[in-house]
C-alpha cells in the first residue's frame, strides 16, 4: 500500500460556524496504480488533496484521521519533515499550469530549483543537465532551447508539461493532479492523459487524479472515488464502475457526458449543484438533487456497503 | 439566411510580421439553426466571432446581417444589428460586472437599447431569470454570490433581454464541470426552440458540438477545413485534422483507453504558417503535395487526401454496458417526472 487515508476529516472555521469540507472520507493508492476522485466543483475533492499535502490555508485544517504514506502518518510529521517529504515522496500539479509558474524565471532556472531543493551537493552545469533531461522526458521538443523560455512563451500544453516536469524531478512515489487538463483543449489533454500513463509505466508511481469528468476517469483511473459533498459516496474499480455504476450521483455524471455512440438530444444533466458545506442536509447529501430519493433518504447518512466484492456504494436505493 | 460570412479576414500587425488569425473563413447560419465553429486554441475561431458581430473591423471580406451587408454600416446605424445579435462569453466570471447587481446587469441592454419603461423593464428581468432557471431575489445579489454555471445564465439572460435573432455563444460551457455543461446545453436548446434563435457556436470540443449543432465547421490556423452536416460530420469525417479531434474525446469505457495516439505537437503559429496545407505537419497522411500545394475547400472539405483516407475505426465510438445503459435511462426516466 503506498497511501491508504483513514477516516480523514477537514474542517474550515467561518462566520457561520466550522464546516467540514471533507467528512470521513478513507482510500488507498496502490504503487503503479491510478485512484481517480470524481465529482463536481465544491464537492471536496481539492480541499482532500491539499490535506494529504498538509498545504491547507487558515481556516481551514485536518481535524480528524489519519493520512499514511508507506505505514507513515503524515499528520503526525513536523513541518521540517514534511518539507523534505513533498516533491521527493509526494508531488502534485495544479489546473492552471499559467498561475503555478513563476511568470520572472525561465522554465529551466524554475525546474532546476526544483532539483535543486532535493539535492545541494550537484554541481550547477549538471543539475543544468537533469533538467534539460527532465523537459525530455515530458516530451518537450528541442529540450535545451525550450530550457531558457519563459512561461508566456509556451503554450497551455506545453506549461503544463513543465508543470510535470517539475514535479517529477524528485521522483516521487505519488504524484497527485488536480484537474490537470481541465484548462487545456480536448486534443492537448489527450496528449498530456497519453504522456503521464507513459510516465507512470516508466517510473511506477501511483497516481491520484483528480476531475470532474467520469471520461477522463474512464482514461486513466485503475479505481475511482466518487465524491459528493465532502464524502465518498461509490468506490470501485474503474472497470467495475462503467460496467455496474449503483450511486444516482455517478448516473448522473455519467448522463452528462456527450456522447458520440448515442443520436440523442438532450443530455441527461443533474438539476441544481453541490450545496456549499453550511447547507448540507443532514441525511443523504445527494438527496435534494436525486430523482429516486424518498423519506428515508432524509433520515439519516446512508453509510457506504458492499454491493459486490470490491464496489461500495452509499445509497439506500441501490441495487437500482 | 439571417448571416452570411464572405471570405473573412483579421490580420493583426506583430512583431516579425502579419498574424493572420483569420484568413479567408466564408460561411452562411439560417434562421433557427446552430452552425458551430471547432478548433483548438489560437485557430481563430473567437476572432471569427468578433468579427461576425463587428467587434472588431475586419481586414477583408463581408458580413451580411438578415441581407444588409454590416461590415460597411456608419457606427452611428449600427444600434439596431447591435441589439439583434448578442454573445454569450467563456468566462463567466470576467463577463459580468462585479459591481453590479444581477437584475441591473440584465435590465442595461434594454436601457441601452430604450425597450420598455423602466418598470416593464424589471417585470422583464423577472420573466428572464425564471426564464434561465434563476430565481425572482437573484436580481438583488451581486455575482461572486453566484457559481460558475448561474454565471453562464446570467450571461445568457443578459443576451436574450433585447430579443435578438443571433447569439454568438463563444465557448459558453468550456470552462464548467461536465455536469454543469449538461445543464447549460440543455437550457441553450430549449431557449432556441422557444424563441426560434439562430447560434453560431463556438467550442474546442467535438462531443459538445454533437448535442448543439445542426452543422459544423471545423477551423484550423484562420481557416475552415470542413464544412458539413452533424451527422455527416460524425459519421464519415473526410478531413484528418476532423479525425483527430473526434479521437481526442475522451470516451466513457475504460476498455478503450490508449487506443487512439493522439494528435501530436501544438497549432503551428500563425505569424508563419506551414506552407501547403497548414496540417501537413501533424497530418499522418501528408505527401510532398500537401507541403507545397494548399488544398482549396471543395465540397465541405479541404485536402489533398481525402478520397484515400482510409476507413475511420469506429470503434472509439464504444459505449456503456448494458447494466449501465439500463440505469441511466431509469435516472433519466426518474428525473424527467420529478421535473
Amino acid at each position: 500500500m503506498l497511501l491508504e487515508l483513514e477516516n480523514l476529516a477537514t474542517s474550515f472555521r467561518t462566520s457561520s460556524g466550522e464546516v467540514r469540507a471533507v467528512d470521513g472520507v478513507s482510500l488507498t493508492v496502490q504503487p503503479g496504480r491510478t485512484l481517480g476522485i470524481v465529482g463536481e466543483s465544491g464537492c471536496g475533492k481539492s480541499v482532500l488533496s491539499l490535506s494529504v499535502m498538509r498545504l491547507l490555508a487558515h481556516p481551514g485544517r485536518v481535524v480528524g484521521g489519519r493520512v499514511m504514506l508507506e505505514g507513515r502518518d503524515l499528520l503526525g510529521l513536523s513541518g521540517r519533515e514534511m518539507r523534505a517529504l513533498r516533491g521527493r515522496d509526494i508531488a502534485m500539479i495544479f489546473q492552471e499550469p499559467m498561475t503555478s509558474l513563476n511568470p520572472v524565471h525561465s522554465v529551466g532556472f524554475q525546474i532546476t530549483e526544483a532539483l535543486r531543493a532535493h539535492d545541494t551537493t550537484s554541481s550547477d552545469s549538471s543539475l543544468k543537465r537533469d533538467a534539460i533531461a527532465a523537459l525530455e522526458r515530458v516530451r518537450i521538443p528541442d529540450p535545451s532551447k525550450s530550457f531558457d523560455k519563459f512561461p508566456h512563451q509556451l503554450s497551455g500544453g506545453m506549461r503544463q508539461r513543465v508543470m510535470i516536469a517539475m514535479a517529477l524531478a524528485g521522483r516521487p512515489k505519488l504524484l497527485i493532479a488536480d484537474e490537470p487538463t481541465t484548462a487545456l483543449d480536448v486534443t492537448v489533454q489527450a496528449q498530456i492523459l497519453d504522456l503521464l500513463r507513459d510516465l507512470q509505466a516508466e517510473t511506477g508511481m501511483g497516481i491520484i487524479l483528480i476531475t470532474h469528468d467520469l471520461g477522463v476517469i474512464a482514461e486513466m483511473a485503475d479505481d475511482v472515488a466518487v465524491m459528493y459533498a465532502g464524502r465518498v459516496v461509490e468506490r470501485a474499480s474503474a472497470r467495475e464502475l462503467f460496467e455496474d455504476p449503483q450511486h444516482p450521483y455517478t448516473l448522473g455524471l455519467l448522463g452528462s457526458i456527450p456522447r458520440l455512440d448515442l443520436d440523442r438530444e438532450r443530455l441527461t444533466a443533474i438539476e441544481g449543484s453541490v450545496p456549499p458545506p453550511f447547507a448540507w442536509p443532514p441525511g443523504c447529501r445527494f438527496a435534494p438533487r436525486c430523482p429516486f430519493a424518498e423519506a428515508a433518504c432524509d433520515a439519516a447518512p446512508p453509510p457506504l456497503r458492499d454491493l459486490a466484492p470490491g464496489h461500495q456504494a452509499a445509497c439506500l436505493r441501490a441495487p437500482l | 439566411m439571417i448571416l452570411r460570412a464572405e471570405n473573412l479576414a483579421k490580420h493583426f500587425a506583430a512583431p516579425g510580421g502579419l498574424v493572420r488569425a483569420v484568413d479567408g473563413v466564408s460561411f452562411t447560419l439560417a434562421r433557427g439553426e446552430t452552425l458551430a465553429l471547432v478548433g483548438e486554441s489560437g485557430c481563430g475561431k473567437s476572432t471569427t466571432a468578433r468579427l461576425v458581430l463587428r467587434l472588431i473591423e475586419p481586414s477583408a471580406g463581408q458580413v451580411a446581417f438578415d441581407g444588409e451587408d454590416i461590415t460597411t454600416l456608419p457606427p452611428n446605424r449600427l444600434k439596431p444589428f447591435r441589439r439583434r445579435a448578442q454573445i454569450v462569453f467563456q468566462d463567466p466570471y470576467a463577463s459580468l460586472n462585479p459591481r453590479l447587481r444581477v437584475g441591473d446587469t440584465i435590465q442595461e441592454p434594454m436601457r441601452v437599447h430604450g425597450l420598455g419603461s423602466a418598470a416593464e423593464q424589471r417585470a422583464r428581468v423577472q420573466e428572464l431569470l425564471a426564464l434561465v432557471g434563476l430565481a425572482p431575489f437573484h436580481a438583488q445579489r451581486y455575482p461572486h454570490e453566484f457559481s460558475g454555471g448561474q454565471r453562464q445564465r446570467i450571461g445568457i439572460a443578459r443576451a436574450l433581454a433585447v430579443q435578438p435573432d443571433l447569439v454568438v455563444c463563444d465557448e459558453p460551457v468550456s470552462a464548467l464541470d461536465v455536469s454543469i455543461q449538461a445543464q447549460v446545453v440543455n437550457l441553450l436548446k430549449d431557449l432556441q426552440q422557444r424563441f426560434g434563435l439562430s447560434y453560431l457556436f463556438i467550442a474546442h470540443d467535438l462531443g459538445v458540438v454533437k448535442h448543439m449543432a445542426d452543422r459544423v465547421a471545423v477551423m484550423y490556423l484562420g481557416k475552415i477545413v470542413e464544412l458539413a452536416e452533424k451527422r455527416t460530420l460524425f459519421a464519415n469525417p473526410r478531413h484528418p485534422y476532423t479525425r483527430a479531434l473526434l479521437a481526442a474525446i475522451p470516451h466513457p469505457d475504460p476498455a478503450l483507453r490508449g487506443r487512439v495516439k493522439p494528435l501530436g505537437g501544438d497549432l503551428p503559429s500563425p505569424l508563419n504558417p506551414p506552407p501547403g496545407c497548414r496540417f501537413h505537419t501533424r497530418c499522418a497522411f501528408a505527401t510532398e503535395l500537401c507541403r507545397r500545394e494548399e488544398p482549396a475547400l471543395v465540397d465541405g472539405v479541404a485536402c489533398h487526401h481525402t478520397a484515400e483516407l482510409p476507413p475511420l475505426d469506429m470503434a472509439y465510438a464504444g459505449g456503456l454496458s448494458e447494466t449501465a445503459t439500463r440505469r441511466l435511462a431509469r435516472y433519466a426516466q426518474a428525473a424527467g417526472q420529478r421535473n
